[in-house]
Order: C-alpha cells, then sequence, then structure tokens
C-alpha cells in the first residue's frame, strides 16, 4: 500500500485535549490533539446522527460529541460501549511539529495505531 | 538522644508496610531512609492487574506519595539501587556511590521473576510482569502489536492474559502442567476455568514445554519441544517467582532460598532484618501480600521494642482478580490421607464448591462461581472450628444455615461473627471494622480504609465492608445520605471538589485533578465542566477558564443546532429593543437568508449560522450595541419582564427598568446551571416570575422576592424569599441569592435543586436574616462580576480564540 503524506498544519494549530476541522480532498475530516499530544484523524461525522465529531470534548483518548454525548475511542474510531458504531479513521504522524495525514488509506485498515 | 539510624531497603508492598507499622507505634525513634530501585513513590503491586486491563489507571494504586514520606521526615532515595551493604561500617551503599550508614537495616527487596533459561529470552518484545514499567511496556505494545503469547498459567499469567486481552490482543497462554492455576485449583475447577477463559476468546496450550522464543531484532513467536510454534509479536513470561536475595548474600547473610530469619524477622546479623518476598521463615517462601503484612507488623514491633510478637505461618488464601470470575481457594484443598470432601456442583450455574475436612475440622475449601461464603470458610478453617454440628449445611452456606432464605446482604453480614476476617490481605476482622466505624464515626469506605486498611489492597472484599458498614450504620445511626462521587474518574464529592479548591487555592483544572488523585489523566465530560466552573466561580479573575473543559456551546459561544449550525441570540434587556437593533439583526438575517425566531425568553435568534460566519456576525451586530445573551451558557440568561407601571393601568412597580437594570448588573455571571429571572409589575405576573430562578413581583408596597422556580423538565413554582421595599434592595437580595447558589451549587443543578437539597431554611439564614453575611455574599457577587462582564462576542469578533472558528485546511486547499 503506498502512502501519500500531507501537510495540513502545524501540531500547535489544534489545542490540547482539542480538535479542528481539515477539508480534505478525502472529506471533512476532524483532526484532534490529546492532552498527550496524539493526534488522531477521522470522518468528521458522528455514527449516531452525523454531528460534527470535531466540535465533541476531547478527554483521554476519545472524544465525546456535542450532539448526544456518543463517546468515540480516537484510537480504534470504535463507539464506547454500550454505544455503537464507528468511524473512517486515517493515519496520522507528527513530524517537526507538522501533522501529517495519509489518505490513501480510505479504507483505513489499520492496526498501527496512529502517531 | 540522638535517633537511632534505621534504613529500609525496597519500596515495595512490605518495605512500605513497616514504615507505616513503625510511624505507628514509635513514630519518633528512627531516623528513617528508605532506598527503593523503582522511580516511584510506593504503590499497590497487586493492581498492576487492573492497571493493564485498563479498569484503574496507575495514579490510583499509588499508595504514599512522595509528599507523605516529607510529612513524616523519612528521607527517600529513589531511582537508584543498593548495591551492597558495608555491614563493618554499617553502611548501605547505592548505584550512585551514595552511602547511606545505618543503625538498622531492613531488606525488603521482594523477589524477581524468573526467566526461562531458553534462547531468545532476552529478544526485545519478552518481558515479565512485576513492576508498573512492565506494564507500561504492554500496553505501550498492545497499541500496534496483535499477538500474545503468556507463558505460564498461573494466577500471575492470567491475569496478565485477561488483561492484555482487554487492551485487544489475542492472547495465547501457554503452560507446562495439563491444567491451569494448578496450585490454587484441583482439577475440576481448572477445567470450569479453562471453559470459561475459552469461552472468552482466550486460546490455551496445555501441557507443552518452551523451547525457544524465535524471533530476528524481535519476537517473533515460540516454540516448543513438541516441535509446534505460535506466532507472537509479545511474550510474557509469568513462570514464577524467586526471592532477591543477592544483595544479602553478597553481604555475606545466611541465605538459602531466601533470605533466612527468625520469627523475629532477623536474619543472621542481628542488625538486619527482613521481610517480604525475599525472606525464608522455617523453610517457606511467601508469595501473597497477607503474610508479609504480618511480617511487617512482627518487625515494626521488634524495631520498636514493644511487645514481642513472633511471626506464625498461617493458612493463606488467593482470589483470581479478573472481572466476571469468581474463584477462591484456600488452606489444604486437594484433600489427601485422612481426609473427607464434600463436593457440590452445579454445571449450569458454573458453580463448583469442594470442602476438605479432616476429623472434624475444615482444613481446605476451593470455590468457583460462588465465592459468597469464602470468609466463613476461611474463619473455619483458621480456628480449627468443630464443623461436625454444621456438616448438613456447610455446603450452603452460612446464610442458609443461619435461616437466610437467600437475600443474603445485610443478614449474612448480620450474622457474621466478630472475629470472622473480611479483609484477608490485611487480616482485619468484622469486629475491628465494626470498632472503627462505631468508634471514629466513619461513613465511607475510603474512611474504614484509611482507619483499618480494610479493602486496602487487592480490595476484593470492598463489597463486604460497605456492607459492615451500612448495616452498622443503619441501625443506631441516621448518617447523612451519602453524597456521589462528581463521576467515575474520582471519589471525590462536588463539596469536595470545591473545599479543596478553595482550601488549596488551585486555579486550574489540571492542578485540581492532579491535587486531588484524578484517576484519569484529564477528566471526562463530565468532570471537566463541573470543575472548571467551580474554579472560574471560587477564584474570579484568578482561576484559569480552560476553554476545552467547557461544554461545547459555552466554547463557541452559540447554540449547536441539528444541522451542524448555529444560532445567535443577542441580549435584548429586560425584553426591550428598538429600531436600530431590529435593523442590525434583520440586515443579518437578510444576507444571510435566514428567519428571525422570537425566543421564550423575549429575545430574537437569527437560527443557522455557519459556525465560520459567527465572528463577522457578531462584529455587524455589536456595532449595534447588541451583545451575546448567553443563550447557550450555565449563566445568568434573560430577565424577563412585563411593562409595567409606565405602561400598564395596573402596573404597582416600574417592572421593565428594574428587569433592565437586573440584566444590565447580572449579565455574566456563571453559575452552577443556567438562572432565569423575571420582573412582573405586579400580582398578574405576567412575566411569569414564579417560575423562574429569581423572581420578582412587585406589590403596592414595595417587591415580592421569590427564589428556586423552574419551568424545564420539571415544574416547580418560586418559594417566597422575603418582601423588600426598594429596587436597591432587590439588587442586593439577588446579588446574595446568586452568589449563594454560586458558591453552594452543584454544577447542573438548578437553584431549585440546590434549595430542595438544603432547604429553603438555610437559604433564608444566608440571605435575609443575616445583614451581614448578604452584603458579603453580595460584596463578592460583584467583585467576581468585574472580572465576568466583558462581552464573549466582541472578543471573538475580534480575534480571540480564531481556531475554534476557522478550519485547518479550508475547502479550497483541497483541490
Ligand atoms: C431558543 C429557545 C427556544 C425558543 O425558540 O424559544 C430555547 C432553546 C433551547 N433550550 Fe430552552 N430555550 C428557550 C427557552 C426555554 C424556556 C422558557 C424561558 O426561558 O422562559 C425554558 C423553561 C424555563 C426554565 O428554564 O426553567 C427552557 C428550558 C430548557 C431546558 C430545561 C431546563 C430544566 O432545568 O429543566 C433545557 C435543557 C438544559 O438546559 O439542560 C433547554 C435547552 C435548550 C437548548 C439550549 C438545547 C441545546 O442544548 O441545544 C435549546 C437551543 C436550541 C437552539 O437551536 O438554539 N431549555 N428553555 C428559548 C431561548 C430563550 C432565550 O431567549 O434565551
Ligand atoms: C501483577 C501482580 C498481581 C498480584 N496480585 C496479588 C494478589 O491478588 N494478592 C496477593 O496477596 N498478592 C499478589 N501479588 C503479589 C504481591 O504483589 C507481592 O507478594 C508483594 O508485592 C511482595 O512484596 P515485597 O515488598 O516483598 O516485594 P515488592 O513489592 O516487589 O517490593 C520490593 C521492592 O524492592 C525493590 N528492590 C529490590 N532490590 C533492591 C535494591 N537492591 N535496592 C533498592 N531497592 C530494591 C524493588 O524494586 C521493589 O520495588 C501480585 C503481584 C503481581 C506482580
Ligand atoms: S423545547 Fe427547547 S430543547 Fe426542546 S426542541 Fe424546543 S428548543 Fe429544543
Ligand atoms: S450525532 Fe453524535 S451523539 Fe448524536
Amino acid at each position: 500500500m503506498s502512502s501519500n503524506w500531507i501537510d495540513i498544519g502545524g501540531l500547535a494549530d489544534i489545542p490540547a485535549a482539542g480538535a479542528r476541522v481539515a477539508h480534505t480532498p478525502a472529506g471533512r475530516l476532524a483532526v484532534f490533539r490529546t492532552v498527550d499530544d496524539k493526534v488522531y484523524a477521522m470522518d468528521d461525522k458522528c455514527p449516531h446522527r452525523g454531528g460534527p465529531l470535531s466540535q465533541g470534548m476531547v478527554y483521554g483518548h476519545k472524544v465525546s460529541c456535542a450532539m448526544h454525548g456518543l463517546n468515540i475511542d480516537l484510537a480504534t474510531g470504535e463507539a464506547v460501549a454500550p454505544d455503537e458504531g464507528c468511524v473512517r479513521r486515517f493515519p496520522v504522524k507528527v513530524e517537526g511539529g507538522r501533522i501529517l495525514l495519509d489518505l490513501s488509506a480510505a479504507s483505513a485498515e489499520l492496526d498501527k495505531g496512529a502517531a | 538522644m540522638a535517633r537511632e539510624k534505621l534504613v529500609v531497603i525496597g519500596n515495595g508492598m512490605a518495605g512500605a508496610r513497616l514504615l507505616e507499622e513503625i510511624l505507628d507505634l514509635a513514630p519518633e525513634r528512627y531516623d528513617i531512609t528508605v532506598l527503593g530501585a523503582e522511580p516511584h513513590g510506593n504503590y499497590n503491586r497487586i493492581l498492576l492487574s487492573h492497571v493493564l486491563s485498563g479498569e484503574k489507571e496507575f495514579a490510583t494504586t499509588i499508595l504514599n506519595d512522595e509528599d507523605w514520606y516529607k510529612r513524616h521526615g523519612i528521607k527517600l532515595g529513589l531511582g537508584s539501587p543498593v548495591v551492597a551493604i558495608d555491614r563493618i561500617h554499617r553502611e548501605a551503599v547505592t548505584e550512585d556511590g551514595t552511602r547511606t550508614p545505618y543503625d538498622r537495616l531492613v531488606l525488603a527487596t521482594g523477589s524477581r521473576p524468573v526467566i526461562l533459561p531458553v534462547s531468545g529470552n532476552d529478544l526485545p518484545g519478552v518481558q515479565t510482569f512485576r513492576e508498573i514499567k512492565d506494564v507500561e511496556r504492554m500496553i505501550e505494545a498492545s497499541r500496534w502489536a496483535r499477538r500474545a503469547v503468556v507463558i505460564g498459567g498461573g494466577l500471575l499469567g492470567l491475569e496478565a492474559a485477561h488483561g492484555l486481552m482487554c487492551r485487544g490482543m489475542e492472547v495465547t497462554v501457554v503452560h507446562l502442567v495439563d491444567r491451569l492455576m494448578e496450585r490454587q485449583l484441583d482439577d475440576q475447577a481448572a477445567r470450569l476455568l479453562e471453559q470459561t477463559l475459552r469461552g472468552r476468546g482466550m486460546r490455551i496450550l496445555l501441557g507443552k514445554e518452551t523451547e525457544s522464543i524465535l524471533g530476528d531484532g524481535r519476537v517473533q513467536g515460540v516454540r516448543f519441544k513438541d516441535g509446534t510454534e505460535v506466532l507472537a509479536d509479545l511474550v510474557v513470561m509469568a513462570v514464577g517467582i524467586r526471592p532477591d536475595t543477592g544483595l544479602a548474600r553478597a553481604a555475606g547473610i545466611h541465605c538459602e532460598r531466601g533470605v533466612v530469619v527468625s520469627d523475629t524477622m532477623q536474619t543472621y546479623d542481628p542488625r538486619v532484618y527482613a521481610i517480604g518476598e525475599c525472606v525464608q521463615h522455617r523453610g517457606e517462601t511467601f508469595g501473597l501480600v497477607a503474610p508479609l503484612f504480618r511480617q511487617a507488623r512482627v518487625c515494626a514491633s521488634h524495631l520498636a521494642e514493644k511487645g514481642y510478637v513472633r511471626f506464625e505461618v498461617a493458612s493463606t488464601s488467593t482470589k483470581l482478580k479478573i472481572s466476571g470470575i469468581d474463584l477462591y481457594s484456600a488452606g489444604n484443598f486437594q484433600g489427601g490421607d485422612g481426609t473427607e470432601q464434600m463436593v457440590m456442583q452445579d454445571a449450569g450455574q458454573g458453580v463448583y464448591k469442594k470442602l476438605v475436612i479432616r476429623g472434624n475440622k475444615l482444613e481446605g475449601a476451593l470455590l468457583y462461581g460462588d465465592t459468597t461464603d469464602e470468609a466463613w470458610y476461611y474463619d473455619l478453617i483458621r480456628q480449627g472450628t468443630d464443623v461436625s454440628g454444621l456438616r448438613p449445611h456447610l455446603l450452603f452456606a452460612q446464610a442458609h444455615h443461619c435461616g437466610d432464605s437467600g437475600h443474603s446482604g445485610n443478614l449474612s453480614v448480620a450474622s457474621m461473627p466478630d472475629d470472622t476476617e473480611v479483609c484477608g490481605c490485611n487480616g482485619v476482622s468484622k469486629g475491628a471494622i465494626v470498632q472503627a466505624i462505631t468508634e471514629k464515626g466513619l461513613f465511607t469506605l475510603e474512611e474504614v480504609r484509611a482507619h483499618t486498611k480494610a479493602s486496602a489492597s487487592c480490595g476484593s472484599c470492598s463489597g463486604k465492608v460497605e456492607q459492615i458498614l451500612a448495616f452498622t450504620l443503619g441501625g443506631s445511626f441516621s448518617p447523612a445520605p451519602k453524597e456521589k462521587p462528581i463521576c467515575a474518574c474520582t471519589d471525590h464529592t462536588h463539596d469536595e471538589v470545591r473545599k479543596a479548591i478553595r482550601e488549596q487555592h488551585l486555579l486550574t483544572v489540571a492542578d485540581t485533578m492532579s491535587f486531588l488523585g484524578w484517576r484519569t489523566p484529564d477528566g471526562c465530560p463530565k468532570c471537566r465542566p463541573a470543575l472548571n466552573y467551580y474554579l472560574v466561580a471560587t477564584w474570579p479573575g484568578e482561576a484559569v477558564d480552560d476553554p476545552q473543559s467547557r461544554v461545547h456551546n459555552e466554547r463557541v459561544h452559540a447554540n449547536l443546532q441539528q444541522d451542524g449550525t448555529y444560532s445567535v441570540v443577542p441580549r435584548t434587556w429586560g425584553g426591550l429593543t428598538n429600531a436600530a437593533e431590529l435593523k442590525a439583526v434583520a440586515e443579518v438575517a437578510e444576507r444571510m437568508g435566514v428567519p428571525v425566531k422570537i425566543t421564550g425568553g423575549q429575545r430574537l435568534a437569527i437560527p443557522f449560522v455557519k459556525k465560520e460566519d459567527l465572528p463577522a456576525i457578531w462584529a455587524e451586530l455589536g456595532k449595534a450595541g447588541l451583545q451575546s445573551g448567553y443563550a447557550y451558557g450555565k449563566a445568568v440568561r434573560s430577565v424577563k419582564s412585563c411593562v409595567g407601571k409606565g405602561l400598564c393601568r395596573w402596573g404597582t412597580q416600574d417592572s421593565l427598568g428594574l428587569g433592565i437594570r437586573m440584566e444590565k448588573t447580572f449579565w455574566g455571571a456563571w453559575t452552577p446551571h443556567k438562572f432565569k429571572m423575571g420582573v412582573s409589575g405586579c400580582p398578574r405576573n405576567c412575566a411569569e416570575s414564579t417560575i423562574k430562578d429569581f423572581g420578582v413581583v412587585g406589590v403596592d408596597s414595595g417587591w415580592e422576592l421569590h427564589v428556586g422556580g423552574t419551568c424545564g423538565v420539571r415544574v416547580r413554582a418560586t418559594d417566597l424569599l422575603c418582601k423588600v421595599a426598594s429596587d436597591d434592595e432587590v439588587v442586593e437580595y439577588a446579588a446574595a441569592f446568586l452568589q449563594f447558589y454560586r458558591e453552594e451549587g452543584h454544577y447542573m443543578e438548578r437553584s431549585s435543586g440546590w434549595i430542595e437539597r438544603v432547604g429553603m431554611a438555610y437559604v433564608r439564614e444566608g440571605v435575609v436574616e443575616d445583614s451581614d453575611r448578604r452584603a458579603k455574599l453580595a460584596a463578592r457577587f460583584f467583585h467576581a462580576q468585574k472580572f465576568a462582564q466583558v462581552d464573549p462576542w466582541l472578543a471573538r469578533a475580534d480575534g480571540r480564540d480564531a481556531h475554534e472558528f476557522a478550519a485547518m485546511m479550508e475547502p479550497a486547499a483541497a483541490e
């Protein structure tokens, strides 16, 4: 699988325990930064009713949707039990303070955790 | 007299317990130094299993943090192991060269995990399960690795395997013997356990001897003597432990399998004691905390020269700490010559019980699936009770025997004799717990834990301790209803958190969490907004208001609507607006092509606004003097007012004038939940003041003040607070009431809920009866307002938090 990293901005552009929206060729993505500076990217669309996940509260490695509070595990893209659903994730790496996304793996078959 | 110098080597479970015992018995006697190889204060090693499985955060396993050592004047040397004991000069030498003199020395170095002597055992990815750093490595590996092999199907191996499965790994347990946990289980129970674990997806290979660990630069698999192999990205060895005697041996202290000690825990050098897993006592070594804690007590009392306690070996019991599996064994449960066995098996329920009896005494018990009566059996075993009279009921539990027809709980606690051991790890009896509860006035599990140590180690008796608490308090006490913790991240209640913020002058969410020992690194959506509110309300102008801890609408200063757009609701003071404001609203609506909604709060709402357009719209509205209406906040909302005496033929007071004044005075204040006000000019009450948090109703002689109304999910009419004569008094009373609620209300508790919790009499006492208190409350409120009345829209129109409203990558850049 070929990878194709694109630079979407600096780590410092996202507040810790926060998120931003990025409009990419793969669509509108939510890019999360956790309190320990891990970065995750996924479709900005809640599996519940499509709410913008980028607006949720980031805590630990989870985000709680701002619409009705569904929780998503950022590392897996899966809803936290007892809720159900999952979101398409994209590989991320942080290099020299820049955030790079790999949009080629749109199917997000990822076992290796994001950076 | 100069104090003697006591040095403890090893800051593990036994070493730490020794310190506590000494501080208890002879706090002044020694200058104490602790030298520990691990770079942490002391933590509860037993709970590492739960840290691995994710049921607990490491922070919650800390028994004594570094501050504790400071407070007790104990010197703590961390992160550097002791490499030699110089018995001639009486000094302990650490790796970094420091020499610490001692008069008495205690070895508490624990044991080391056994590493199989097979090729590849040193490959990266092969590891043991003993310290927090092992757990951290496993968690790290589980982030990317898929397959784990755990070598060893004993207690520790299975807990490791369970933890790794919880972390999402495919786990294979490999065991040399042909059944799991052969030392704690008989064949029957081992099969039941195996079945359950397999049912949960654990792979189990029995009767397999490891020949080598495979891998090139990193572990890739395990090969067995029978020629078969399994793939592995991580290999955990849990094949046993060996007392850590290296240091003692090198110093010439007599060791066999462990450091040999007497009944007073002294080694062959009487100045040197040893306790914990590193020792050998009368030929035996140890692997569970209960005997180690007793050793620590014996050693402490000897060091304190108090009494003459001796260490005696007693039968031990074990439990498997895998959630959802109840498994307990104690004493000799294998049976053997001269014993009889009683067995009960209910395959359908997955219950298996076996009791081993010798003569008229119970000698061992093995329980699978139903462990409710473990304490009772353990007692009968330890005390050597004559059980011949109990035999018909023995298998069917103490509760049954005592006539309880099955609703267990309190009754079985009630009938439990006082000397029944409830906490096996710490040897605490029911009687000791009851005594502590009644004498020291304890109300919570945490308090009992702190005073008696019951449930402080592996925690599996917590439920029993709580039952005893309920039972003991239930009768003679009528305890205050127990406040619940804020959320699962902490055991602290709302009031405890507020108290800490006040007393410790805490100013940030992170500091508050760290001071109160939060279990999670940055809380959850439930506690974070609460902490942020408490900080901002307690330390106006000082506390750091954390946007990431605000609920979404408050962070963005608008209401998120169902299609992802926002509504914009400016203030219309007291419900009064004018042509210029209306024009500004109309122009924005026209430009955006959206309607204008008249809200239930007497204001105008512009719906369907895209997030990125918000700052510009706010700038535009701001030019006409419109500012945020806080329709999104746990804050002072609108002040609804009727036209009043200036216009209405019935009006007795100028409700519109007062309504405007109140809104101008109170806007911007953050509150535990939304706070709505209303001012009506006469008792016809057109502003619906009697369903507001603070309602004002004009009467001939002045104003009636009403509080605690709401018309949301549950309708509640206000309580009358008092009557006042002037507008100034209304403002003062409202400020005092608002501040009282701000200081004592729990986050997400409307004023109605707060009043129902504390009682109207209490509220009246603070706001009405005590004029001094009222003045102080109001003064605190007005002080806070100096920092609060900054229009958030204007600030954002001027560029504050710009990252909130702009995307990182705009659509154009994506082309
Ligand atoms: C806009 C408005 C409805 C309207 O079109 O009239 C409204 C809209 C919302 N209300 Fe309301 N409430 C509005 C008047 C009321 C009223 C009537 C009043 O204030 O006179 C009440 C009952 C009175 C009361 O609060 O006691 C009311 C009781 C609630 C409740 C229930 C509160 C409770 O304690 O039970 C909620 C839920 C909450 O706050 O947790 C709520 C929450 C909401 C939220 C913020 C829900 C949300 O989180 O998104 C709604 C935002 C929708 C949006 O698209 O903006 N709204 N809401 C009204 C705005 C008033 C204003 O100008 O500020
Ligand atoms: C994952 C796990 C789960 C467990 N579950 C249970 C359970 O449910 N119930 C139960 O009863 N027991 C359980 N145990 C066993 C229990 O934790 C041990 O019996 C207990 O910790 C032993 O205490 P100790 O003080 O002798 O040794 P430790 O707690 O290991 O402490 C020894 C300390 O000494 C330090 N040290 C060693 N050498 C030196 C040196 N030269 N210089 C300085 N410091 C040194 C070590 O770094 C260590 O910190 C469990 C153990 C593990 C690992
Ligand atoms: S009553 Fe309030 S919360 Fe319910 S739909 Fe209407 S505006 Fe929304
Ligand atoms: S849309 Fe996310 S929880 Fe409903």
